[in-house]
């Protein structure tokens, strides 16, 4: 059985390098086929064959569980094939430069690569020396687009449209990359978007995101239809950025008081993986309100949507 | 490159010249006269027919004379890394970017440190280089900012300043000494001001462009901290102090109020942070990666608007050659500097051209200047100086390509630029050592 998607959206573009390049009805034309293999993925029988014949790359230099086995779910489920190339059996470990491995890779006449690398803009410099379509997969504190799709298209299932709702993004904004694209595309939506951090994890020149900047979680949830949560890094939290993890818990922990500041019924979201305790409660991450768990869910149906939406522009497709 | 040819001692007459000597704020039609190696004459008219038997008679086409430039702020790899960048690549460059003398920064393997690396590079620059050649020595040994190098030994060794090149002192009480110190030999201590501590990952100017492409920002306040505090030092010790690199609108603040407290501290900034913002990082492009990062359009402005009232001493290139593997990374992980010696005149002219900048305040801040404050003959075109000369055709349209670029790296930040006006004659002691065709 072989059911295509309705949708014949096409990205207007090569690569998926941020959401910095989209456009409103890019968005909503991934979104809407990206609702489509939510169905397809809840069927026993959830191959289809916009991918046959293609090869997709997964090339990780950050250990990932959940994007890594998603964007790989998502190209199989397309009928790809799909090396994953993860950094420790790599040649990166002896020394050989992201623009070789590129140049490597490249020769092999892959269709797609995914990318996550741990410095911004490696993904995009990756993008000039292949023939293929890139797709970033998270490149340092820059940009994370499908986080920021999969974040939206769960919002949309659960409050409709976007515009107009208000979202607080809680948390390490200065470092998360996670901030970054989801800010673009909220606001490219119309959503209200807050951010909520102690100053030190807020990077300078946030107020000019079109965002509004809150310093404590009362203020910041106040009226928040959305409250996404951020992983705050262990290596940040002891002193550097944060006194320590009881101290920011203790203001930005997300529990059920400080989320009864939010609207009644606002839904809670976070990335993953979680740090319980330190950035999240575990009755708020398990909670009826969160919406953890479906995020992961439409993590593979908006990576198929963009696998999908790529590969028409492919050659002799 | 040893041209001992009896034609090439040949006296040199630039004729139908416009002549600015910056050093004594001349700039009138006329002719100049070198000989013997130094300046002769440079007045209205000195004509073909008032000149030694033999002389080379060259019409400048109504094209600028002024003395050649002085780079004071040049990285180059020799000795330990020739591969990037030797004197004599170096000097090529140089002159071609009517740049008569270089002063190189002592940052090499091993660090100048010692006067008998001083004297290597000294012999090498009188074997190897096409132009004049003068090494600032570390201040401290190792350049490690702990312990005072020879400052006397080093000084009568030749080299004409102290600094830790591209990098910066952070202990205060090892700068107060050396400041003392150095001003019992009335030396320079030129000083990069960057705290490494505020620095610390930082890659990019801080503001928002570089949190949009989620790089970490390197703060304003990590230069004037530094220069702020050298001030400081300045009064205390009475030192001769030189900011090797100052890139915003702040230090600028700094800078005036020492000035008018009559403290003995200069200024030089990059023709980069002259001529380039931080918006030219555009997507990521490494080659414009620098330390201190550029800044902001309103720092650079300001920067311009400093040189032109003279605030800001001395403008330098910076020159600092770096491998493609060293750029051809991920921004945070490339390495810091541009290429500059070749296009420090060119990009400086933009300036001019632009109506920022008084062409003879140019030329002054890239010659006469750097001279005063070195100590060191050239910069000017009085009789008796060397003949250091440099032929500018202010209007000439080019394109630089980075492949025809002299030094031995590619790493320019004007590659494809269009320019206006260039050096097309370097003249260095009476020898035509460049001529642009």
């Amino acid at each position: 059985m072989n059911i295509a998607p309705k949708s014949s959206f096409v990205l207007s573009q090569r690569h998926l390098l941020g959401i910095a390049g989209l456009s409103h009805a890019d968005i909503v034309g991934l979104l809407d086929l990206a609702e489509e293999f939510v169905e397809l993925n809840r069927r026993i029988e959830k191959k289809t064959t916009g991918l046959r014949g293609r090869t997709l790359i997964n090339m990780f230099f950050e250990a990932s569980t959940r994007t890594q086995a998603s964007f790989e779910l998502a190209g199989k489920r397309l009928g790809a094939d799909v090396m994953n190339m993860s950094v420790s059996s790599s040649s990166i470990r002896k020394g050989e430069t992201l623009i070789d491995t590129a140049v490597t890779l490249n020769a092999m006449h892959p269709d797609l690569i995914v990318m996550r690398h741990h410095a911004s803009g490696a993904v995009e410099l990756l993008a000039q020396k292949v023939d293929c379509s890139v797709i970033n997969a998270g490149d340092g504190q820059h940009e994370h687009p499908t986080q920021a799709l999969l974040d939206a298209l769960t919002i949309r299932r659960n409050k409709g449209p976007i515009e107009g709702l208000t979202v607080a993004i809680c948390g390490d904004i200065m470092h998360s990359r996670v901030a970054r694209s989801n800010i673009i595309l909220l606001n490219t939506l119309g959503a209200r978007v807050r951010v909520v951090a102690p100053s030190t994890l807020l990077p300078p020149g946030i107020e000019r995101f079109g965002v509004e900047v809150a310093r404590d979680m009362r203020e910041g949830l106040a009226g928040a239809d959305i409250v996404m949560m951020l992983r705050l890094q262990r290596e940040r939290m002891n002193g550097s950025f944060v006194p320590s993890t009881q101290e920011y818990f203790a203001y930005f922990g997300l529990d059920q008081k400080k989320l009864a500041y939010a609207k009644p019924g606002a839904l809670v979201m976070h990335p993953g993986p979680m740090n319980r305790g330190v950035e999240i409660d575990s009755f708020v991450a398990d909670g009826a309100q969160s919406l953890i768990r479906e995020q992961v869910e439409m993590g593979v149906a908006v990576r198929m949507a963009v696998l999908e939406a790529l590969s028409r522009n492919l050659p002799n497709a | 490159m040893i041209m001992s040819d009896r034609r090439d001692r040949r006296p040199i007459l630039l004729t139908n010249a416009r002549v600015i000597d910056p050093s004594r704020d001349l700039d009138f039609p006329g002719d100049l006269l070198m000989a013997d190696g130094v300046i002769r004459d440079a007045k209205r008219g000195i004509g073909a027919a008032g000149v030694p038997e033999g002389t080379e008679v060259i019409d400048c086409r109504g094209h600028i004379v002024a003395p050649g430039l002085i780079d004071m702020r040049a990285f180059v790899g020799e000795p330990g890394a020739e591969g990037r960048e030797s004197i004599a690549s170096a000097s090529q460059a140089a002159a071609a970017g009517g740049v008569t003398t270089i002063i190189c920064q002592p940052d090499t393997t091993p660090a100048i440190d010692d006067p008998a690396v001083v004297d290597y590079v000294l012999r090498r620059a009188r074997d190897t280089a096409i132009v004049n050649v003068h090494p600032m020595a570390a201040l401290t040994k190792s350049l490690e900012g702990l312990e005072m190098a020879e400052i006397g030994l080093l000084k009568a060794a030749g080299a004409v300043a102290f600094t830790d090149g591209a990098r910066s002192v952070t202990n205060a009480q090892v700068m107060r000494r050396a400041l003392v110190y150095a001003g019992d030999f009335d030396v320079l201590i030129v000083h990069h001001t960057e705290d490494p501590n505020l620095v610390g990952e930082g890659v990019m100017n801080e503001g928002e462009f570089a949190a949009r492409l989620g790089l970490i920002g390197v703060p304003k306040a990590a230069e004037t901290i530094i220069l702020e505090r050298d001030v400081r030092l300045v009064a205390l010790t009475g030192g001769r102090y030189h900011a090797a690199s100052i890139s915003c609108a702040e230090s600028l603040e700094v800078l005036r109020r020492a000035k008018d407290a009559g403290l003995s501290v200069t200024a030089s900034a990059s023709i980069n942070h002259l001529a380039l913002n931080e918006i030219d990082v555009g997507q990521y492009r490494t080659f414009f990666k620098l330390a201190p990062p550029l800044r902001a359009e309103d720092d650079r402005m300001a920067l311009a608007a400093a040189l032109a009232e003279g605030l800001i001493d001395v403008v330098m290139s910076d020159h600092n050659p770096q491998d493609v593997e060293v750029k051809r990374l991920p921004f945070a992980e490339a390495s810091a500097g541009a290429i500059g010696i070749e296009t420090m005149l060119p990009a400086g002219l933009r300036l001019v051209n632009n109506g920022e900048l008084k062409l003879i305040t140019l030329l002054k801040a890239m010659s006469s200047r750097p001279a005063e404050l070195l100590g060191l003959p050239g910069g000017s075109l009085r009789p008796g100086a060397p003949a250091d000369v440099v032929v500018i055709d202010p209007d000439v349209p080019w394109v630089l390509d980075s492949d025809e670029l002299k030094s031995k790296c590619r790493n320019t930040p004007f590659d494809e630029a269009r320019m206006q006006g260039r050096a097309v004659r370097t003249i260095v002691a009476g020898r035509t050592v460049y001529e642009y065709v």
